[in-house]
C-alpha cells in the first residue's frame, strides 16, 4: 500500500470518527429543540456533552488538516469548488461553539432563546451539509483540467445529495438519541427512549432510499460491489435488529449499532470513491486521483510517523475522558450550568 | 484582480479578530495555572477563588478564539487554492500536526478541566489546566512554524510545480521560527498579566476585595515583567533576523528609500512619502539603527532602492517595495507599547513591594486602558511582519497576487466578508459586554449563591432551578 493510499485511509477515518462522535453531540444538539422541555431539561441535555463536544470537533479540523497536508490538490479543490457550502457549514458552527459557553451567562429568556437557536441550527446543518458534500463528491462534480471545481447549485442540490444529507441528520439525531438513554436517567431517559423509537422508522427509509440512490446515481456499486454490498447488508441487517435492542432497553448495544451505521455510510463513500478523491463529470480524465492529489513522499512519511505515534495518545486521552465522565446524569445532578 | 483585494481584506481581518483572542488564553491560561498550583501548593482558599473568577474570562475568550480558529484553517482552501496546491506538502504539514498534537490536548483537557473539578483529585486536576496551557502554546509554535516558512521558506524543494518538503529539522529550526516564537508568546504573556493587572486595579480602586485583587495584580506584575522584557529581548532579535533575512521589511520600517550612511541612525518618527519615493522630517538617534541590526555600533543598512534593483535582477521586472507608510507605523506602534508595557510593569512591581499600590490611585488609574496596549503592540506586530512581506505569499517564491483561487468570484468572497465580518463583530460586542457583566459582578457575589453549589465556573452564571 503507498503511503498516499495509507493517508486516503486515515483521512476517512477521521471523517468516520468525526460523524461517529461528533454525530452525537449533533442529535443531542437537535435534542434541546425537539426532546427537552424546560430549562433545566436543556441544561441536562448540553452538560452530557459538555466535556466531550469541543474535542469531537477537532476531528473536523483535524481531518481538514490532514487534506491539507497529504492531499493539497483535493483540499484546495474541494474548499474552494464548496465556497458557499462552507462558509454556512463555519457560520453555524462558530454559532454553536460560542453558544454554548454563552447561554448561561446572562439571565434573560431571550438572550437564552437566541443561542439555543444557535446550538440547533449548529447541530441540525453541519450533518446536512457534511452528507450533502460526501454524497456530491462520490456522485461527481464538475471539475476542470486544472483541478478546479465550477458547481452549479443543482450540483450541489439534487434528490442524491439531498438524501445523503437527511441521511446524516437522521442518524446523527438517532444516535444522539441513543446517547441520551445512556447518559441520562428517569424521565428523560425513557423520553429519549420514546422518541428513538420514532424516529427509528424515519431514519430507516431514508437510510434505505439513499443506498439505493447510490446504486442509481454513483459508480460505486458498479466498482466496488464486493465490498459495499456485504457492508451494506450488513448494515441494514444490524439496523433491522436496532428496534428490538431499543425496545428491550439494551442501550450500549443500541448506541453501538448507530455508530457502526454511520461510520459505514462515511466509509461508503470512501470506498465508492478510491482510487480517486474526487470524480469529475466533464470528463473521466479530469477524476482526481489519490495519486495525483498527494504530497510528496518526505511529507507523507514525515506526517505517517507523527500520526502513528500521536493518534494512540489522543485515542488514549479520549476514552480516559469519556471514563471520567461515565456516570448517568440525572435533572437533580447538582450543578449542570455550562 | 478584485478577488485578492477581498480575499486579503477577509484573510486580514479574520486573522487579526482572531488574534485578539490567541494571545489572552494562551496568557490567561499559564495564569489561572499559577494560581491553581498556589492553590494546590498553598492550600489557600483564596487562590482557588482566584482561579475560579479569571477562569470567566478565560473561558469567554477561549470559545471565540476556538470557533474564529475553524475559518482559518478553512480559508486557505476557500480563498487561496492556488497556494494551498503550491504549498500544501510543507504548509500543510504543521497545520495537521498541530490539530494533532494541540488542539486535541487543549479541547479535551478544557472539558475535563471545566467539568472534572469534583471528579478527579485536586493533582489530576490542576494537571489538566497545565495541559491545556501547554496545548495553547504548542498551538502557537505549529502555526508560526507554517508562518515562518511564508516569511522564510526552508526546507523545500521546488517539484513538480510545487513547493515539496525536504527537511523538517530545516522547517523546525527555521530562525524565523524562533525569533518569531518566543517573542508571540511573550507578547501572550504580556497580553494575559495586563488584562489581570487592568482589571485588578479597577476593583483597587473601588476598594472592592481589596485582598483578593491585590495578589491577583501581584501576580499579573510578576507575570507582566517577564512578559515585557521578554518581549524587549526577542524583539531585538527580531530585527536582527530581519537584517539579514527580509532587509527589504526591515529598510520599510525604516522608511529608507536610499542606503543609510554608516554608523546608521534610527528613524524615531518621519514624514513618509510613498510616491516621491523620499522620507523627510525624521527625527533619529545616532547609531542606534546599526546596533538594532547588528549588534554594534557601525555598519551600514541597505535601502529599498537598492534592494528593489537587486530583486529585479533576481526576480524579474516588478515593484518589490511593500506598503512603506504601514510597515513604519505599525512598527513604531508596536515598538512603542511594549516599551510603556516594561516600564509600567517595573514601575508596578516596585509599588507593590513597597506596598503602596493599593493606594496609587494614578498607576492604578493608568493600568486600566493599558490593558488595551498589549492587543494594539500584537496586532500592529502581525501587519507588520504580513505587510512587509507583500508583495509575496511566500518569500521569493510566490506573489500573493498569484495565490488566491481562480474558481472563487469577487461575489463570493465579498458574501462571506460581510457575513464573518457581521458574525465576528457581534462576538465581539458580545465578548466586552460579556466581561463588563463579570467584572462589575466581582467575585465576591459568588458567596451570596448557594455555597453548595460548587460547579468553579458559574461566576456570574444563570442559576435556573439549580437549587
Amino acid at each position: 500500500m503507498a503511503l498516499s493510499d495509507l493517508w486516503f485511509v486515515l483521512i476517512a477515518v477521521l471523517f468516520i470518527g468525526f460523524m461517529i462522535l461528533e454525530g452525537f453531540d449533533f442529535g443531542v444538539g437537535m435534542g434541546t429543540k425537539f426532546l427537552a422541555k424546560t430549562e433545566r431539561e436543556k441544561q441536562l441535555l448540553i452538560h452530557t456533552i459538555g466535556p466531550v463536544w469541543d474535542a469531537n470537533e477537532v476531528w473536523l479540523i483535524t481531518a481538514g488538516g490532514a487534506m491539507f497536508a497529504a492531499f493539497p490538490h483535493w483540499y484546495a479543490t474541494v474548499f474552494s469548488g464548496y465556497y458557499m457550502p462552507f462558509v454556512l457549514l463555519l457560520i453555524v458552527l462558530i454559532a454553536r461553539g460560542v453558544a454554548f459557553e454563552f447561554r448561561e451567562k446572562v439571565d434573560s429568556p431571550k438572550w437564552i432563546a437566541v443561542w439555543d437557536w444557535s446550538i440547533f441550527a449548529g447541530s441540525i446543518v453541519p450533518p446536512f451539509l457534511l452528507g450533502v458534500l460526501f454524497s456530491s463528491m462520490l456522485k461527481g462534480m464538475p471539475v476542470d483540467g486544472d483541478m478546479n471545481l465550477h458547481a452549479g447549485f443543482a450540483d450541489f442540490v439534487n434528490i442524491y445529495t439531498v438524501a445523503g444529507g437527511v441521511a446524516f441528520v437522521l442518524l446523527s439525531y438517532l444516535h444522539g438519541l441513543l446517547f441520551l438513554t445512556l447518559k441520562t436517567e428517569g424521565p428523560m431517559r425513557k423520553r429519549a427512549k420514546e422518541a428513538a423509537l420514532r424516529i427509528y422508522w424515519a431514519a430507516g427509509i431514508v437510510l434505505a432510499v439513499f443506498i439505493g440512490l447510490t446504486a442509481v446515481y454513483t459508480d460505486a456499486f458498479a466498482s466496488r460491489q464486493a465490498i459495499l454490498i456485504p457492508l451494506f447488508a450488513v448494515v441494514l441487517i444490524l439496523y433491522a435488529l436496532l428496534h428490538r435492542l431499543i425496545k428491550k432497553g439494551r442501550e450500549g448495544f443500541s448506541f453501538t449499532v448507530t455508530a457502526v451505521t454511520l461510520a459505514a455510510v462515511t466509509a461508503s463513500f470512501f470506498i465508492g470513491l478510491f482510487p480517486n478523491v474526487l470524480v469529475s463529470t466533464i470528463d473521466s480524465a479530469f477524476n482526481m486521483t489519490i495519486k495525483a492529489s498527494a504530497s510528496g513522499e518526505y511529507s507523507l512519511k514525515l506526517m505517517t510517523f507523527v500520526a502513528l505515534t500521536m493518534v494512540p495518545i489522543v485515542i488514549g486521552y479520549t476514552i480516559w475522558s469519556y471514563y471520567v465522565f461515565r456516570k448517568r446524569l440525572t435533572e437533580d445532578s447538582e450543578h449542570l450550568e455550562y | 484582480m478584485e478577488e485578492v483585494l477581498l480575499a486579503r481584506i477577509q484573510f486580514a481581518s479574520t486573522t487579526l479578530f482572531h488574534f485578539i483572542f490567541v494571545p489572552l488564553s494562551i496568557g490567561l491560561a499559564l495564569i489561572i495555572a499559577i494560581m491553581q498550583t498556589l492553590y494546590v501548593v498553598k492550600k489557600k482558599e483564596i487562590y482557588m477563588k482566584m482561579t475560579k473568577f479569571w477562569s470567566v474570562f478565560f473561558l469567554i475568550n477561549f470559545a471565540i478564539g476556538v470557533v474564529t480558529g475553524i475559518f482559518q484553517e478553512f480559508q486557505f482552501g476557500m480563498n487561496w487554492s492556488t497556494y494551498s496546491r503550491f504549498v500544501g506538502d510543507i504548509f500543510g504539514a504543521p497545520l495537521a500536526v498541530e490539530a494533532l498534537l494541540a488542539f486535541f490536548l487543549e479541547s479535551t483537557f478544557i472539558g475535563i478541566w471545566i467539568f472534572g473539578a469534583h471528579k478527579l483529585s485536586k493533582k489530576v486536576h490542576l494537571a489538566s489546566i497545565w495541559l491545556v496551557s501547554i496545548g495553547t502554546v504548542l498551538s502557537a509554535f505549529w502555526i508560526l512554524a507554517a508562518n515562518s516558512f511564508m516569511q522564510n521558506p526552508v526546507g523545500y524543494q521546488l517539484q513538480n510545480g510545487r513547493a515539496e518538503m525536504n527537511d523538517i529539522v530545516a522547517l523546525l529550526t527555521n530562525e524565523k521560527l524562533w525569533v518569531a516564537f518566543p517573542h508571540t508568546i511573550f507578547g501572550s504573556i504580556a497580553t494575559g498579566a495586563f488584562f489581570v493587572v487592568g482589571v485588578s486595579a479597577f476593583y483597587l480602586l473601588k476598594k472592592r476585595q481589596t485582598d483578593f485583587f491585590k495578589k491577583s495584580i501581584g501576580i499579573g506584575l510578576l507575570v507582566g515583567m517577564v512578559g515585557g522584557l521578554g518581549l524587549a529581548f526577542t524583539g531585538h532579535s527580531q530585527a536582527q533576523y530581519l537584517m539579514h533575512a527580509q532587509p527589504m521589511k526591515m529598510a520599510a520600517a525604516e522608511g529608507l528609500w536610499e542606503d543609510s550612511g554608516d554608523p546608521a541612525a534610527w528613524t524615531v518618527i518621519a514624514k513618509i512619502d510613498s510616491d516621491k519615493q523620499v522620507t523627510t522630517q525624521r527625527l533619529e538617534i545616532p547609531y542606534l539603527l546599526s546596533y538594532l541590526s547588528y549588534n554594534e555600533f557601525s555598519g551600514k543598512v541597505l535601502g529599498m532602492n537598492t534592494l528593489n534593483d537587486q530583486m529585479v535582477e533576481k526576480y524579474g521586472e516588478g515593484n518589490y517595495i511593500p506598503p512603506v507608510k504601514t510597515t513604519f507605523w505599525s512598527f513604531r506602534i508596536m515598538a512603542g507599547t511594549g516599551g510603556v508595557l516594561v516600564m509600567a510593569s517595573l514601575l508596578g512591581l516596585f509599588l507593590l513591594f513597597r506596598k503602596k499600590i493599593a493606594a496609587s490611585s494614578l498607576y492604578l488609574k493608568l493600568m486600566i486602558p493599558v490593558i488595551f496596549l498589549p492587543f494594539i503592540g500584537n496586532s500592529f506586530g502581525w501587519i507588520m511582519s504580513e505587510i512587509g512581506r507583500q508583495p509575496w505569499v511566500v518569500n521569493g517564491l510566490m506573489k500573493t497576487a498569484d495565490a488566491v483561487s481562480p474558481n472563487v468570484s469577487a461575489g463570493q468572497i465579498l458574501f462571506s466578508l460581510i457575513s464573518f465580518s457581521t458574525i465576528y463583530a457581534i462576538l465581539g460586542i458580545i465578548m466586552v459586554v460579556l466581561f463588563v457583566k463579570v467584572i462589575q459582578r466581582g467575585p465576591e457575589e459568588r458567596k451570596q449563591e448557594d455555597v453548595s453549589v460548587t460547579d468553579p465556573f458559574n461566576v456570574g452564571g444563570v442559576t435556573n432551578g439549580t437549587k
